[in-house]
């Protein structure tokens, strides 16, 4: 065990995970607006609406992430006309474009969640809200947006750690992230099990952060499915008498 | 060059090269996925059982290679590979450099990937056996390997469709990585034809549409399954 | 045998099973693989039916026949060229590969059988299409102090723009020497991604081999590009021309491949097939 070596890697590799958690970070971002916004046309009336929005989820669950990636870097960026475009500045760099292609992978994933969560919500509850006076905005508000909030979060978390391990994927592209880092050290050194290792060890890392993170959110979420503390539990009049 | 013959069946054209990557593709998925599944009933047995060290193998097993980038995982398993493999054989005193060849490395890859996923689907269906069956099965007599073979591996199997469904198809995108190992499948087809002729579009548009007919088909066959496997089973909805 | 030894030797079995090859350090070479990339026209290519051809393939197959050698060629991308030789999946490596000291601490090379300079490519609307010496070449080992002005005069042009490299490349190296604190380097894994790119827009600028690009170049879609800027060849970045890459314990194979190669410069051969892909004569 080379210490030196493995340290030093560490450190690089570290070096790089700034530019991880930022992609990360607006993929999930964007891709959950977009994913909202399929989920919203998808429960409209009428034909044009949803099905765009299935087709968006047929075609982005049906093909790799690698292809989207590529089709939009070096697919779009060989367009004349995109290049003249007003996207130019945006295409033109692998950043956004790996953001873009992750916001939009991740963005038909999370629609179908999303979907799922709010056809959990007990239609009950929301007739309860119209029967109370509530307005549509309200009875969305108060009722149907925190539990399908509550409903989505286990899956919608599994799907935001998916999305750290697609960043890897942006060192295709040419974005030094710590996979790319990663590479570039095992291109130059011929180590590479010790670099996959420290770098997989990273990873693990951090989507264990990540997961502890989102329990922590699903906790602090679901306070009445818990059980009351003692001390706070109204005594039970046979225990009393 | 117009776009007939630039992916035709010609001698300029390359639509037979795409065609033998896409069957590649499907027999590096075919071979990951029965890696998988024998990894994933490992894994799926380690979790179930009583033992707490095998129950704490199968999550670390589980953990590891959910949380790992499935990219890093294939550069593991070719790059790092080679080195293991000698070194193992090193151990016993066998000579010379043993190769890990690109398909094996990449199938095995994605196989543990895919074993990580199955091992939730088994483990998943199996609990969805009646308990009443099983139980049944004990009181009848019948022996572990009997109650294995006639009860639980049918039920299992059943119940498991859909999660498979979603596996194979998982497998299949992965498969696409394992380009990156040199592998020529259809990622790596479309790579090698885009680069050359210089029509990027044009060329990942086409693997996009040939996995989208992977995926969808699988998709479709994997229904048909889901409905005959459980016909006559009385279902909630 | 204990149990636990019949299952590693098992194991071990089905790993051997699992390879291909088993590169046994023969002394008496019959048959050697050697590796290209597949992807750099025209010294090694990919043809639409799988087959690898070039000016490498031509002049491997040569110098195997000369040598009395049963030549296999096999694909392997550039980045995976020398570890994939150091850990014997294969026996030589072809792929423009330069003679440099770096490259000399790993691994052996036969005798150079081409030298070509690089050059920047760039876009003939972009803002670098006046770069200074655009026309002569210079041979930094023989004029080091005309090479060192004229790449200071480059650094200037380069400020705040954009280069593309391949990586692990002499050009990448070069790149990252002279021109990384004035320009941003961007590696990227195959020629052809770093041309697409510039074609695109993303690159002011590539630095690759001018053989390899010259067939681009040639190509409609890069009607726009062009070379420029001073061309630079051989010193100890470039190195001493394109050699066949072998592993420093097989110095039979060294000597089989440069008595070949001997006889090939000796009676053109060499020279024919440079014509033929090159269209000029690429002799060291």
């Amino acid at each position: 065990m080379d210490f030196n070596f493995l340290s030093s890697t560490f450190i690089r590799l570290m070096g790089a995970l700034p530019l991880t958690l930022e992609l990360w970070a607006l993929a999930v971002f964007f891709g959950a607006f977009l994913a909202l916004g399929l989920t919203w046309m998808r429960a409209r009336k009428g034909r044009i609406l949803p099905g765009l929005s299935r087709f968006y989820v047929f075609i982005f669950r049906g093909t790799p992430l690698l292809v989207q990636l590529f089709l939009i870097y070096y697919g779009l960026g060989s367009i004349k006309e995109v290049q003249q475009s007003f996207l130019w500045p945006f295409l033109r760099e692998p950043f956004y474009c790996a953001v873009l292609a992750l916001a939009m992978n991740t963005a038909a994933y999370a629609s179908e969640i999303f979907r799922g969560a709010l056809a959990a919500v007990p239609f009950g509850q929301v007739e309860a809200g119209i029967a109370c006076g509530m307005s549509r905005l309200t009875v969305f508000r108060r009722i149907i947006f925190p539990i399908a909030l509550r409903q989505a979060l286990p899956a919608y978390s599994t799907e935001i750690i998916l999305m750290t391990k697609a960043t890897a994927l942006a060192s295709l592209v040419t974005l030094f992230e710590v996979t790319g880092v990663a590479q570039k050290i095992k291109n130059d050194t011929y180590r590479a099990l010790e670099v996959y290792l420290v770098a997989g060890l990273i990873y693990l890392v951090l989507n264990f952060i990540i997961a502890r993170a989102i329990a922590a959110l699903e906790h602090y979420l679901s306070p009445h499915l818990r059980a009351i503390p003692a001390s706070k539990r109204i005594p039970d009049p046979a225990d009393v008498l | 060059m117009d776009y007939l013959t630039v992916l035709g069946f010609g001698p300029k054209g390359w639509g037979l090269a795409l065609l033998a990557g896409m069957a590649i593709t499907l027999v590096v998925s075919l071979a990951a996925l029965i890696i998988g599944s024998a990894v994933g009933s490992l894994v799926a047995w380690a979790k179930l059982s009583k033992n707490l060290a095998a129950n704490i193998a199968g999550d670390a097993y589980t953990t590891i290679f959910r949380g790992v980038p499935e990219l890093l995982i294939i550069y593991l398993f070719y790059f790092g590979g080679s080195a293991v493999v000698s070194g193992i054989a090193h151990m016993f005193g066998l000579e010379g450099f043993y190769d890990i060849p690109p398909f094996a490395a990449g199938a095995l890859a994605v196989g543990l990937i895919s074993g990580s996923y199955q091992g939730e689907v088994y483990r998943g269906a199996y609990i969805a056996i009646a308990k009443g069956e099983l139980e049944a099965a004990t009181a009848v007599g019948m022996n572990r390997g009997l109650k294995f073979r006639r009860i639980i591996v049918p039920q299992v199997l059943r119940f498991a469709i859909p999660g498979l469904g979603n596996t194979w198809q998982l497998t299949l995108k992965d498969s696409a990585l394992v380009s990156v190992t040199g592998l020529v499948d259809l990622m790596r087809e479309s790579a090698m034809a885009a680069g050359s002729t210089h029509r990027y579009m044009t060329f990942y548009l086409a693997a996009g549409a040939l996995y989208l007919l992977l995926t969808s088909v699988s998709g479709y066959l994997f229904n048909a399954a889901e409905v005959r496997a459980t016909r006559g089973l009385r279902r909630s909805n | 045998m204990t149990n636990l030894k019949k299952l590693g030797l098992g194991l071990a079995t089905a790993l051997v099973a699992l390879s291909t090859s088993m590169a046994v350090q023969a002394k008496d070479w019959k048959t050697v693989t050697i590796a290209m990339e597949g992807a750099y026209e025209p010294w090694n290519l990919t043809d639409p039916s799988g087959k690898i051809v070039g000016f490498e393939v031509d002049v491997a197959m040569d110098l195997c026949k000369r040598a009395a050698l049963e030549c296999k060629i096999i694909a392997q991308d550039w980045d995976g060229m020398i570890p994939g030789l150091v850990a014997g999946k294969f026996d030589a490596g072809m792929d423009g590969m330069s003679i440099t000291e770096e490259r000399m601490k790993t691994i052996a090379f036969s005798k150079p059988y081409a030298q070509t300079p690089a050059s920047l490519v760039v876009n003939k609307n972009g803002p670098l299409a006046k770069l200074p010496g655009t026309g002569s070449v210079i041979n930094l080992a023989k004029n080091a102090a005309e090479g060192d002005a004229a790449i200071a005069a480059l650094k200037a042009a380069l400020k705040g723009k954009t280069i593309g490299v391949q990586v692990s490349t002499i050009h990448a190296t070069f790149a990252d020497k002279y021109f990384k604190d004035v320009a941003t380097i961007r590696e990227y894994k195959t020629t052809d991604e770093h041309d697409a790119d510039l074609m695109a827009g993303r690159l002011d600028a590539v630095l690759a081999d001018v053989t390899a690009e010259a067939p681009v170049l040639a190509k409609p879609e890069a009607k726009d590009l062009m070379f420029a800027g001073t061309q630079f060849s051989a010193g100890p970045i470039f190195g001493t021309g394109v050699g066949i890459a072998l592993r420093q314990t097989d110095p039979e194979l060294v000597a089989k491949f440069n008595t070949a190669l001997d006889a090939a410069f000796a009676d053109g051969t060499i020279k024919k097939y440079s014509l033929q892909w090159f269209k000029i004569d690429t002799a060291p």
